[in-house]
């Protein structure tokens, strides 16, 4: 029998697609799967219902790292109950630091960006992107190993299983490094990870001003709004609106790229989208290869027409 | 203080992407040094102006050509170690940021600057493994650095939000593409680059012990799967009625 652990942030609502993803993906490859968070508890039921035998939630102090917490939870817990033989990340930032620790404290190998993972008689096989998600790399492990998953890589199934039993463990007692304060980014509008439209803006919108029509068309379509990583950068809108391999990923019925060229570290990120359709002035760039209507014009003049078009439907 | 940066020369992106026959990354072909790097090279040399030190280049790589370091060495670094052995193929994250760690130590280094992850391996991993081996705090994905006393002070970016962590010294940062403007080499810097020290060292003579138990194999890799590029229409006026029907087709709206 092989144990995991599959590790997933808290979430205010109580569940995350993320934590189903990582469930049914875990359940493939391990018979034994906890489920651990931290902060606050994820629905029990639903843990369960996803294969979770136990929920363990780690005590986290506001003003330590999400990773010192965590990693000195789990360290704990594998003192406890012995050491997982796998451990399943989400892609988030904390998800890759605690990996990053715990690959060096417990001597394993960490695979990220991974999309897909069996069980293999001596350990795992993993398919991984690699060179900014323009190749899979299929990996063979021997022995235990962490795995940071990205998202939507799984569809998340149910396998009826019982509530998972509730179990709560300390964090670090004390860490070095201190968090002073947060600035929480508030958006209205449906969350960009599970929107069923995303309009996105890049460098091609020319100013930070004309990002507004980004959010207009979004709010027209019921959608959410992102970017590309360099308008990102350039500090036009907050970096939870990153869509691609150092921000989210996102799968929509319908992506609208507005002035995106299409760098493969925002194609990963949107690919999986359902319909893609792409604004950009110049007719090379690498975002019509995956585009399902390409507009080669001028964005700042498309847009607003786009805009002005769906307005004059709204008030017929 | 000192202040060593980690660089990585990875293959020419705009050239295509080659692999050996094991599945490993062909770099026989031309490298420079990874984008991502300039940012960190840049926060590494700002915090060693701010506090009176110099900057090191910490790298792991068995390219003989000399370019990407130069390009780092051109901006302002001191000096560069290099840990080069054959055994080192293949090497996976943890491997990495042990041999990083032995270099760190070697050098004396009190804060270490990392990009947020490479262009081609690209885990995202080595900064938290890299802190660890040393034990030291780890502030990863900071959009920015500044120094108070001996306080590291960095903005986290978040799914969320921003946090403001500070650490004191020693620590490691990695930090994001586009956090600070990477300063360009001066004719000065470049012809300096040339006579600064490089320094190249095996892992016999860092004292790191490969780790035999892990086995980590590639099968095999593949082009990720890709999408057919449909329908492209140049706008000369209709591009946005156009766009409507397209979104009436797929009943959207």
């Amino acid at each position: 029998m092989t144990t995991a652990w599959v590790v997933v942030e808290p979430s205010a609502n109580g569940w995350s697609e993320a934590a189903g993803e990582l469930l049914t993906l875990a359940r493939r490859v391990s018979d034994d799967v906890h489920l651990v968070t931290w902060s606050s508890s994820l629905d029990a039921g639903r843990a369960g219902a996803f294969g979770a035998s136990s929920q363990v939630v780690v005590a986290h102090d506001e003003d330590h790292l999400v990773a010192d917490d965590v990693v000195a939870g789990m360290e704990d817990l594998a003192a406890a109950d012995g050491h997982p033989d796998i451990v399943l990340f989400g892609s988030s930032y904390d998800g890759r630091d605690i990996a990053g620790r715990l690959s060096v404290r417990w001597g394993r190998t960490v695979v990220t960006n991974v999309v897909d993972l069996r069980a293999t008689p001596d350990g795992w096989e993993s398919e991984h992107l690699v060179v900014g998600g323009t190749s899979v790399s299929r990996t063979r492990v021997s022995g235990p190993a962490l795995f940071v998953v990205r998202r939507k890589s799984v569809t998340p199934e149910e396998c009826g299983g019982s509530p998972a039993a509730q179990r709560e463990v300390a964090g670090a007692s004390s860490t070095v490094a201190r968090v002073r304060s947060r600035v929480l980014e508030v958006s209205d509008g449906p969350d960009l990870e599970s929107a069923p439209v995303v309009v996105s803006g890049g460098r091609g919108l020319g100013r930070a001003e004309h990002y507004q029509w980004v959010d207009e068309l979004a709010g027209l379509l019921g959608g959410a709004g992102g970017a590309s990583r360099a308008i990102v950068d350039a500090g036009w809108v907050p970096y939870s609106r990153q869509v691609g391999q150092t921000g989210k990923t996102v799968a929509p019925n319908l992506y609208v790229a507005c002035g995106i060229s299409g760098a493969t570290q925002h194609l990963v990120g949107m690919k999986g989208s359902a319909h893609i359709v792409a604004i950009n002035k110049d007719p090379d760039a690498p975002i019509f290869q995956v585009a399902d209507l390409g507009v080669v014009g001028d964005v700042t003049s498309v847009l607003p027409q786009v805009i002005a078009l769906l307005r004059e439907r709204r008030g017929a | 203080m000192k202040v060593l940066a980690c660089v990585k020369p990875v293959p020419d992106p705009s050239a295509p992407v080659r692999y050996q026959e094991n599945g490993r990354l062909d770099r026989t072909g031309k490298v420079v040094l990874d984008e991502a790097d300039s940012y960190g090279v840049e926060v590494a040399l700002r915090l060693a102006e701010a506090s009176g030190g110099s900057v090191v280049l910490g790298t792991m790589s068995d390219s003989s050509d000399p370019a990407p370091l130069r390009a780092a060495l051109a901006m302002g670094a001191e000096e560069a170690l290099v840990a080069s052995d054959s055994r080192l193929g293949g090497a996976d994250a943890l491997t990495t940021a042990r041999v990083l760690g032995a270099l760190v130590r070697r050098s004396g280094a009190e804060v270490v600057v990392t990009a947020t992850e490479s262009a081609d391996g690209y885990t995202g991993t080595v900064a938290a493994q890299l802190a660890e081996v040393l034990g030291w705090p780890a502030l990863t994905f900071a959009s920015h650095v500044s120094l108070e006393g001996d306080h590291v002070v960095v903005r986290r970016q978040s799914e969320t939000g921003t946090l403001e962590v500070a650490a004191p010294v020693p620590c490691v940062i990695s930090v994001t593409a586009g956090s600070v403007e990477p300063r360009y080499a001066t004719f000065k810097g470049i012809v300096a680059a040339k006579s600064r020290p490089v320094t190249t060292l095996t892992l016999d003579e860092l004292g790191v012990v490969l780790d035999e138990e892990r086995v980590h194999d590639i099968v095999d890799v593949r082009d990720a799967p890709g999408r057919a590029a449909g329908e492209k229409i140049v706008d000369e006026g209709q591009a946005a009625a156009a766009i409507v029907a397209y979104f009436d087709a797929l009943k959207i709206l």
